[in-house]
């Protein structure tokens, strides 16, 4: 699959790979929560699993699991690594 | 002095719902869910304890009590939450007793498996108030995964009494009843660790400072109070209405939406 340079986000990242968030675009009581979880720009985050229908999918980050809804991933973005 | 004593506990029954007993140290107990919160209060109160709800809100509360030194303490548990910066019930529950509770300690329980993720609430409770005690708990997890603490430096870095325990096997229980003592009582006094903004915002909050501490005259911590209006945060603001039984000056907010 191909990965792009530019900016993407955390539902385009294949499982197994991980990206450093650059930019969280959800509003209200998710952005709150993602943060508070750790989820802010310049972290590290993993796939480690995505559900039959691509939604939701499961995140590795700062040592915890997470699973996020692909809509809301979508806003979240990131540069990808290898 | 006893004007200021018979207010709080005026406050904390109306408000609150709590029964304070003259003379008796309050304790609020904080930290994220699933940090041993639960064991931490039960292994302080043992069966001295009953639960009901927040006046008004369907959040569950327990309290409980416990003697030492000869002083009698009230523990009173706070919803689990990740952050105190309300927008669900349970972080406007906590948000709103430990700051007009006004507790005489606020305890902020963190899992030692976990500690970058949890201390985001102990920093902001700290910002809030200096009477904070922070539990490293879940020190037997921390051991069986090879995470060392090192709690004298953790210590230092915050500003706050730190201690280590494992509640489920009483490890840590006598320390962490003596420093709510020092706590609660004043003897030991702490210099928590402040977060610094940006200069922007670093400048508008010392704008607003002598605006904030003529209206809630010394009740809050005016940096705090500060911040949640930069925040925008209206749910705060009409909580510091309700709580201080003010009228915040419209003037003042206009000033705040000008910066």
């Amino acid at each position: 699959m191909h990965v792009p340079d530019k900016l993407s986000s955390l539902a385009d990242l294949p499982v197994g790979t991980a990206g450093r968030i650059s930019s969280v675009e959800l509003d209200g009581l998710l952005r709150r929560r993602v943060l508070d979880l750790g989820m802010v720009p310049g972290t590290q985050v993993e796939c480690i699993r995505k559900s039959p229908v691509g939604d939701p999918i499961a995140f590795r980050v700062r040592n915890t699991t997470i699973a996020l809804r692909s809509d809301d991933a979508s806003l979240i973005k990131v540069y990808p690594m290898a | 002095m006893n004007m200021q004593v018979e207010n709080r506990g005026r406050v904390l029954r109306e408000h609150f719902g709590i029964a304070a007993a003259s003379g008796q140290y309050v304790i609020a107990l904080a930290g994220n869910p699933n940090v041993g919160k639960s064991t931490v209060f039960n292994a302080l109160t043992g069966l001295r304890q009953h639960t009901g709800n927040w006046p008004g809100k369907t959040v569950d509360n327990a309290q409980g009590t416990f003697t030492y030194q000869k002083k009698p303490f009230l523990l009173v548990d706070l919803p689990g939450t990740y952050s105190i910066l309300a927008h669900t019930v349970e972080e406007q529950v906590a948000r709103d007793f430990i700051c007009f509770g006004q507790p005489d300690a606020t305890l902020v329980v963190l899992d030692a498996t976990c500690l970058e993720r949890n201390l985001n609430l102990a920093l902001q409770v700290m910002e809030i108030t200096p009477h904070v005690v922070v539990c490293v708990n879940l020190m037997d997890e921390a051991r069986k995964k090879k995470i060392a603490i090192d709690v004298p430096a953790l210590e230092k870095e915050l500003g706050v009494p730190v201690v280590a325990t494992a509640a489920r096997r009483g490890e840590g229980l006598d320390t962490l009843r003596e420093t709510l003592y020092q706590v609660s009582t004043g003897v030991r006094k702490s210099k928590p660790r402040q977060l610094v903004y940006s200069p922007a915002v670093e400048k508008a909050v010392e704008h607003l400072i002598p605006t904030v501490q003529r209206l809630i005259d010394h009740k809050l911590n005016p940096r705090w109070v500060a911040l949640r209006l930069l925040d925008g945060d209206r749910a705060f603001i009409e909580s510091i209405s309700r709580h201080l039984e003010l009228q915040l000056n419209p003037k003042a907010l206009q000033e705040v939406a000008a910066l």
